[in-house]
């Protein structure tokens, strides 16, 4: 066998287990081959590492397909065999995996099946209708984070501090190196990153599909926008949510979210997005917005000490709680309770009125603060 | 790939297998090899020992925000050519000579300031240096690709001068820190290495490496009681830099074996969370410490 056709059907394998192999990361593997043989297990497992991953999310996979194909090939098959069967193998293999790690939630329904669920239960209360319309009115939103000053200077008209020396001497060099006018710089501006969290959990399932819609709107065309959910785990859908066709999106995004409208976990899950994601550099200097009601399984003072952490790296944390419109509501979910006090800003997010409200405080930040920061203070001492 | 592994050892780095492979492939692939992991795993340094090995010079190019083609390529020094032009004015040299030549003057390479890639791939004498490339992911996204566009050909155009091209490929190294996803185009153009927290033994071997001056016992202790804080779900986890800083603090200290007084009170130098340091010491100094009695001997 050579070393192509190892590659080629390896690669293979690994689309069929989900993920992205492109055909110029499989001839550098082909590269990688030439360099350390393909008759040593390890060194192809490394090779085919150092070539074909590209994000540590993918290495369980990786190591699944891995092991199916290397053992499928030293018991003789042909590689190009390989390539369909044990594909099911693989994911086979990673299904079981996922369940393993369910086992103690119930509620939580398996990778495969989720889409099943998202079409089955299409937005409870809107028609076609008016599905396509909020859509449309969703798209239409400027859902963009604040400007901040960036690091980066870019020429300016007026007289600034800085000078801009580059430009002042090119242009004096036209005067026989007389500066005759004065180049100036100043910063210049960029958009805040936004980072949206939306619950999937049971209790939000009315609302969530809903604010994926939103969020799906919110990424189309702009960069600076990142997506997680929270349920029993958190699942990052930065990736799929930038589909630009919205179904597509959705499905890939539902498709990728194992724990729809299971339990939650609000405070692990926060945990989690903080050290993989947030204290990092994700939520740093970034507007975070929580869609969620704030009922949370877990244990509470974990949420809340969570949400301290988050808080104190995020430029303004925004939490939208579908339920905040109920009259009489307060915020008796102890996760909402503990997480209050780090949040700038409370809002609602129950309608499309509401979604506009929430663009509004994400986007103009100070003069809407003030009012929602009010209110977000009174919840808290009439919820405590 | 063992003759990689061993002359990184010699040079005081000591590999897994994976990363050597990677280094390997890297180095006889002569394609950048990309580092993601977390902070303190020796990422960064591993360019530095590559740079030993080759006998090369390593090329620092530290990312932030706002990062330019005029700080990371090439700049001229205006300074120097405005006092070219006075000079050329005052001896009335000017005068006699037509704009152009003195503006091509003005052009020359001794007023180019060369940032670190152009240095990196700028012919030379002598064995191709290393480009390192830290925190790639601070940069954004334009100056990304503008690297995935040097990092493919090798070759920087000045316009006022001409073509810049490498006559042998530098090694280069990319660390990221994963604070946002790079491009997929820039991660296909590299080799990728996932660099983990090593195991027991190998941080154990490391502290000998790196820290000479303390015992086997204590390095074996400090190995462990560190892996016994990773497995504590800290907001930060040590990585191996803390391990050394914290052997050296030991050996500083002339401890030859951890005690809860000790600890306590070099204990900073492992966690930089005061929330990590409550979590540790609420859960108890003498249990890290038993732990670590315990997993030393186990396999000495």
């Amino acid at each position: 066998m050579t070393a192509e056709r190892m590659a080629v059907a390896f690669g293979r394998v690994l689309r069929g287990a989900g993920m992205r192999v492109p055909l110029d990361s499989v001839v550098t593997f082909v590269q990688c081959l030439d360099a350390v043989g393909i008759t040593d297990r390890n060194r192809v497992y490394w090779a085919a590492h150092s070539a074909l991953v590209r994000r540590p999310e993918d290495r369980e996979a990786f190591n699944v397909a891995f092991a199916v194909f290397w053992e499928r090939l030293s018991a003789g098959d042909d590689p190009e065999t390989i390539g369909a069967e044990s594909l099911t193998l693989a994911v086979d293999a990673e299904d079981g995996d996922g369940s393993g790690e369910a086992n103690d939630d119930p509620a939580v329904t398996l990778r495969f099946s989720a889409t099943e669920t998202l079409r089955s239960k299409d937005f409870a209360d809107y028609t076609t209708d008016e599905l396509a319309e909020a859509q449309r009115l969703m798209a239409r939103l400027r859902f963009a984070g604040s400007p901040r000053q960036s690091q980066r200077l870019s020429p300016s008209r007026t007289r600034t501090a800085r000078v801009d020396v580059r430009r002042t001497v090119r242009s004096s060099f036209a005067h026989l190196g007389e500066p005759v006018r004065r180049e100036w710089r100043e910063p210049s501006e960029k958009l805040r990153r936004l980072v949206v969290l939306l619950d999937v959990s049971g209790s939000m399932e009315p609302y969530a599909r809903a604010f994926l819609r939103f969020m799906h709107a919110a990424m189309v065309g702009r960069q600076r926008v990142e997506a997680f959910t929270l349920g029993t785990r958190l699942t990052r859908v930065t990736r799929e949510l930038t589909h630009r066709d919205p179904d597509k999106a959705l499905e890939r995004a539902s498709r990728q979210v194992a724990d729809w409208s299971g339990g939650t976990r609000i405070g692990e899950c926060l945990r989690n997005f903080n050290d993989r994601w947030g204290v990092r550099g994700l939520a740093r200097g970034a507007i975070v917005v929580v869609l969620s009601d704030g009922w949370d399984r877990g244990n509470p003072e974990m949420l809340g000490e969570q949400m301290h952490r988050l808080a104190r790296v995020a430029h303004r944390v925004v939490w939208v709680n579908p339920l905040k419109v109920t009259p009489g509501y307060a915020p008796l979910a102890r996760g909402m309770a503990a997480a209050l006090p780090h949040v700038d800003a409370f809002v609602e997010g129950h309608s499309l009125a509401a979604l506009e409200h929430l663009t509004a405080v994400i986007h103009d930040d100070a003069r809407v603060d003030a009012r929602s920061m009010q209110s977000a203070r009174s919840m808290q001492r009439t919820g405590s | 790939m063992q003759q990689v592994r061993d002359a990184l050892a010699q040079a005081g780095y000591l590999a897994d297998e994976g990363l050597a492979t990677a280094v390997f492939l890297s180095l006889s692939l002569k394609r950048p090899l990309l580092l993601e992991g977390e902070a303190g795993v020796g990422k960064t340094e591993l360019a530095k020992v590559l740079a030993t090995l080759r006998g090369s010079e390593l090329i620092r190019l530290q990312c932030y925000e706002g990062i330019d083609a005029s700080q990371a390529v090439y700049d001229w020094d205006y300074s120097r050519q405005l006092l070219h032009l006075r000079a050329a004015e005052a001896s009335g040299e000017a005068a006699g000579k037509d704009t152009a030549r003195l503006e091509s003057e003005l052009y020359d390479e001794r007023f180019l300031v060369r940032r670190a890639l152009l240095r990196a791939i700028e012919p030379r004498n002598g064995a191709a240096p290393v480009l390192l490339v830290d925190e790639i992911d601070r940069a954004d996204d334009e100056f990304e690709a503008y690297l995935l566009e040097v990092l493919s050909d090798f070759q920087i155009t000045v316009p006022e001068i001409g073509t810049y091209r490498a006559n042998e490929i530098p090694v280069v190294v990319l660390t990221s820190n994963r604070t946002r996803d790079l491009h997929d185009a820039l991660k296909r153009r590299c080799l990728y290495h996932w660099v983990e927290h090593p195991g027991f033994e190998r941080e154990v071997d490391i502290v000998r490496l790196r820290v000479p001056q303390v015992h086997e016992r204590l390095a074996r202790q400090v190995a462990g009681a560190v892996e016994r804080l990773r497995s504590m779900q800290l907001y930060k986890p040590p990585g191996v830099a803390e391990t050394i800083d914290w052997a050296t603090a030991l050996g500083t200290l002339g401890v030859t074996q951890l005690d809860e007084a000790t600890v306590r009170a070099t204990l900073g130098t492992v966690l930089k969370y005061r929330e990590d340091h409550e979590r540790v010491t609420d859960q108890g100094v003498a249990e890290l410490i038993k732990h670590a009695f315990e997993r030393s001997t186990l396999h000495g």
